[in-house]
């Protein structure tokens, strides 16, 4: 079975300046994928060549087999763009019409309304796009990438104006797909929510991938904090396996441990070393 | 969530939902309100400038050395009505493709479609049958309409009436072809200033044929062909103009040539084989420079 998303040596330039640097990327079927990376990293120029909006510089990607831009790719996707718009005159279920006859989705007036429940705008088919909240038209963007029932899923900020109980139902959307066994490719700023969803994450700067992985290989263990009756005190070079000899000793000296703190650095950490910036509290 | 089937649609298919996309958008936008009101406002003016015509003609008798009155009078008015409607239907056709391509694409409304299984191509023709659509019937309706007028206030009805209206109809097209490409590399703003400008280029070489025939200039009238048929809609209009009076001959010939119809110029055939060739390469050029952008 191919790859829902294949992406090898991808290039790209606009002019002189190099977007993309030869990217290897590889998505397997119902994996939740993060793409992190500082604004002009190259994330939205990756996603967009994968469909079919940019051409590449060289290299190649591939959408469950099929070369992106070709229609059998363009078909097994959905797709909601960073800064997208829909026609203010036009209604949630006219928009999501649309889609379903453009798409050639035999879904009908069910599928509709199943995926407007779904982003929980249920109650306002027939609501102008222009007389939507920003947030309720980003979730009716989701409902449109989600026509067709698409078997990968590229969203480019998909987040980035709803609320935090609107975020809520975005993570359990995409956690519901993820079961389904659709792909994502999430393209987000917001590192705890890829950290809370995403089965893996690359991080991307200056063009080129520069770190890779799940969420926990991309940490790293940051010492352990202990309580004792003089306070706190810091072991950095401590793991989560020496807490029981260190507990031992500590009792064996007579001292009272009240808790105990295994630290590792977060995504956020990691992140900012992968882009060259090193994390505050290092600094401080 | 249950998966439906899907099976994307032929490409002419997909163009006739875009184009009916289009459509529903003028609807919706009250642009045929607008064009309706004001097309009555048109046709107001023009019904009394015939009434008005027509009643003056009758004061100077049937006859003045040869020249039928009637005819001279009905011929110009229709003429004129015709460099009107051709006017305004290129007004349509450019404000419904303006921003087409770049104008939309910077304003985040055309990627959500091209990410469906739905070709450049497609999308463009597309977006162009949605134009024609409506400035062509618009035109050839309101054409119509101003020879009904001309025959109901003056007695008078041109020698041919298809060609004409499908002349009007060709041209038009043309332009919103011209448009529709303009706006893959040209801002909104910029790509409405350069199709105006090419219409007035158009009209001005007309123009200049006239000059150059009155004048017996060979070199004006070579250079007004030339610009002519490298914009078709103006040899078509002419054409039109010219299929108004086809029949009439005499000195009722000289006088109408002396107002409007002295550019007129009959083409035949040859013309509209070139005008549908020219709006084949006009959207081949618009394809190639389509698949060759980056959204």
């Amino acid at each position: 079975m191919p790859s829902a998303l294949s992406v090898s040596g991808l290039r790209k330039a606009y002019g002189s300046v190099q977007a993309l640097r030869g990217v290897d990327l590889e998505i397997g079927a119902g994996e939740l994928f993060g793409l992190l990376g500082p604004n002009g990293a190259g994330k939205s120029t990756l996603v967009k060549i994968a469909c079919g909006l940019v051409r590449p510089s060289g290299g190649a990607v591939t959408i469950c087999g099929h070369p992106a831009g070709s229609p059998s790719a363009q078909a097994a996707l959905g797709y909601l763009a960073e800064l997208f718009r829909f026609p203010d005159w036009c209604t949630a279920d006219e928009l999501l019409g649309l889609h379903q006859a453009l798409t050639g989705s035999a879904g009908g007036r069910a599928e509709r309304a199943e995926l407007l429940d779904l982003v929980e705008l249920g109650h306002v088919p027939d609501r102008r796009v222009g007389a939507m909240s920003k947030g309720m038209q980003q979730r009716l963007g989701l409902a449109q990438a989600l026509i067709g029932d698409p078997r990968m899923l590229l969203l480019d900020e998909p987040t980035s104006a709803l609320d935090p109980s609107g975020r809520r139902t975005v993570r359990a959307l995409l956690e519901r797909l993820r079961d389904r066994g659709v792909s994502v490719l999430l393209n987000s700023h917001l590192l705890s929510e890829v950290e809370l969803v995403c089965d893996r994450v690359a991080i991307i700067d200056g063009g080129a991938v520069v770190a890779a992985g799940t969420p926990a290989e991309l940490s790293r263990p940051g010492g352990v904090e202990i309580e004792t009756g003089t306070g706190w005190r810091t072991i950095p070079e401590a793991t989560r396996e020496d807490v029981p000899q260190i507990v031992r000793e500590l009792v064996a000296a007579g001292e009272d441990v009240f808790s105990v703190r295994v630290r590792t650095s977060t995504l956020e950490d990691a992140y900012l070393e992968a882009v060259g910036r090193v994390p505050a509290e290092a600094v401080a | 969530m249950s998966a439906p089937a899907v099976q994307p649609p032929s490409g002419l298919r997909a163009a006739l939902i875009i184009a009916r996309f289009s459509l529903r958008e003028s609807l919706r936008r009250r642009v045929f309100v607008v064009i309706g009101l004001l097309t009555l406002v048109f046709l107001s003016l023009y019904g009394l400038a015939t009434w008005q015509a027509f009643e003056a003609a009758d004061e100077f008798g049937p006859q003045e050395a040869g020249v039928e009155a009637d005819i001279v009078i009905g011929a110009t008015l229709a003429g004129l009505a015709m460099f009107a409607i051709l006017f305004l239907g290129a007004i349509l056709a450019v404000f419904l493709t303006l921003g087409a391509v770049r104008g939309d694409a910077e304003r985040g409304l055309l990627q959500p479609l091209l990410v469906r299984p739905l070709p450049r191509r497609t999308l463009l023709l597309g977006r162009w049958l949605g134009a024609t659509s409506v400035c062509a019937p618009y035109v050839v309706l309101v054409a119509l309409a101003s020879f009904a007028l001309t025959s109901a206030l003056g007695d008078w009805w041109p020698d041919r009436t298809v060609a004409p209206l499908l002349s009007l109809a060709l041209g038009v097209a043309i332009i919103a072809a011209l448009s529709l490409a303009g706006s893959i590399v040209l801002s909104s703003t910029a790509n409405g200033i350069a199709v105006f400008m090419l219409f007035g280029a158009g009209l001005t070489a007309g123009l200049l044929g006239q000059i150059g025939e009155g004048i017996n200039s060979d070199s004006l009238q070579t250079v007004s062909s030339i610009a002519t048929w490298t914009l078709p809609f103006e040899a078509l209009y002419q054409a039109g103009l010219a299929d108004l009076t086809a029949d009439t001959v005499g000195f009722t010939r000289l006088a109408i040539n002396l107002g409007p119809f002295g550019g007129a110029q009959s083409a035949g055939a040859d013309l509209w084989l070139f005008s549908l060739a020219y709006l084949v390469a006009v959207g081949v050029a618009a394809v190639v420079a389509f698949n060759r952008r980056d959204l």
